[in-house]
């Protein structure tokens, strides 16, 4: 009876220390989870703010009769495409969130050629309302870029803490994964070109 | 066997040294560092007066008083490869301009050599200074003024603007709107604690070094006291109930440093 007490009490101790370990880890996983959900829930509610704006913008501008059709059809649809592209927030994994980035860049980019092609009427660029509506869309912009930035930031940790030894262990039991982030769009470091 | 040793000792020195400067200039580069003491105008070019400098903190720093919010103003050479409106919010957000409960912070950032300029909202104030507002107060406020190299003008106008839009959006905290008594109460227990408690405990713990000894001097402590209450000039008891013992001091008369506030990219801005 002795002999075995101690095995059992090693084995006792051993395991404690394994269960308390994984409750740790666990709830960690769990937190840094819930702050990438908050932050994802932040980066969805600024592309909705632009999207939300976009029908103004383009009312405003249709009122200038001569405008280019194609140009505001073209936002119009990528906004259509942008706004029915929602990704379940529990499966923020590297393709669907670089899907959902594609959408949306392809309205940004819509969007940046309507900017440019204002450039073409004074009057428009002269109306208040148009301004304000630009200055609105800019602020939203901004959102957006602060509100990726949070995000992958704490992705980038949320990875790097469930990839590291003994956490990645604890992360394959409870089947953590490792979340995608915003990567620089396509296209980016060429800014859209301006012809007059 | 010594040389080596000595050698080895440099080396390591220096390559500690290179390893602090490169980190610290690293960090430089990129944003300075919070000011100390805590100022709400920084001007890093020399573009403003001393003057001009004293009158907007006096002001912001009177408005900060009333309200808690702060409207700070930092001006810059340049920003670099960032885009100012990036700068201002990652700024914004190492500074801590602003409360931590409200968010309640507005930066006016102008890079002089980019030319550029940026009113960055904090989360609080995205509602008293819509960016459409901002908009604004940068195009007609701002730009004008800096064209015509008044950057004064153009700093105060703005932080008017901005007072009077933001008025009524937030007030002091309880402990602050009634800092006098309230300040001056804590001051006279703090007071009481060091000058009448602690020597009197400290008596009792070591009866026989009444002279000289680290029991008979004036402790860092008090020294910190003293000299801040001969700085502050006896008006300024108020500042002690904010933050945990930061004091007032310094010449800017008394501002008592960011509160932690956060930016989320709100605002606006435009290049002159």
């Amino acid at each position: 009876m002795k002999k075995l007490l101690i095995p059992i009490l090693v084995l006792g101790v051993i395991g404690i220390f394994i269960y308390s370990k994984a409750v740790g880890s666990y709830n960690s996983f769990v937190q840094a989870e819930e702050t990438i959900n908050g932050q994802w829930a932040e980066v969805e509610t600024q592309y909705q703010r632009r999207a939300d704006l976009i029908p103004n913008l383009v009312n405003t501008v249709k009122g200038y009769a001569d405008f280019e059709q194609e140009t505001l059809t073209g936002v119009i649809e990528a906004r259509a495409k942008a706004t029915s592209m929602t990704i379940d927030p529990t499966n923020l994994n590297e393709s669907n969130i670089a899907q959902f980035q594609q959408a949306q860049d392809q309205l940004s980019g819509a969007l940046s050629r309507l900017l440019v092609t204002v450039e073409r009427y004074p009057d428009l660029k002269a109306n208040q309302n148009f301004l304000e509506l630009q200055a609105q869309l800019e602020g939203t912009e901004n959102r957006i870029a602060v509100a990726r930035r949070n995000f992958n930031e704490s992705v980038v940790a949320y990875n790097k803490e469930i990839r590291i030894f003994p956490n990645n262990i604890f992360a394959g039991w409870y089947g953590f994964e490792a979340k995608g982030t915003f990567t620089a769009s396509e296209g980016a470091e060429n800014a859209p070109s301006v012809q007059f | 066997m010594k040389f080596p040793l000595d050698k080895m000792k440099a080396t390591s020195i220096l390559l500690f040294l290179l390893f602090l400067s490169n980190v610290s200039g690293l960090l430089a580069q990129d944003f300075p560092p919070k000011p100390n003491p805590p100022r709400l105008v920084n001007d890093f070019t020399q573009t403003l007066s001393p003057s001009e400098i004293a009158q907007l903190e006096n002001k912001l720093v009177a408005y900060n008083d009333s309200t808690s919010t702060q409207i700070a103003i930092v001006i810059l050479k340049s920003v670099g490869q960032y885009d100012i409106s990036d700068y201002a919010f990652q700024l914004g957000e190492k500074w801590g301009i602003g409360g931590g409960l409200n968010d309640n912070g507005i930066l006016i950032l102008a890079a002089m050599e980019d030319r550029d300029v940026f009113i960055a909202t904090g989360y609080g104030m995205e509602g008293a200074v819509p960016d459409a507002l901002a908009k604004r107060i940068v195009q007609n406020l701002i730009i004008p003024n800096f064209k015509k190299g008044e950057f004064y003008q153009g700093f105060d106008q703005a932080t008017d603007m901005i007072i009077k839009l933001a008025s009524g959006e937030y007030t002091a905290e309880e402990v602050q709107s009634d800092g006098n008594s309230g300040g001056a109460l804590i001051m006279l227990l703090v007071f009481i604690f060091f000058f009448v408690i602690l020597p009197l405990l400290r008596n009792k713990n070591d009866n026989n070094n009444h002279m000289g000894g680290k029991g008979g001097g004036v402790d860092l402590w008090t020294t910190i006291m003293l000299a801040n209450m001969l700085k502050g000039g006896g008006g300024k008891y108020g500042d002690f109930s904010s933050g945990r013992g930061s004091f007032g001091g310094g010449g800017g008369g008394g501002f008592g440093g960011f509160g932690g506030g956060s930016f989320g990219g709100g605002g606006a801005g435009g290049s002159w």
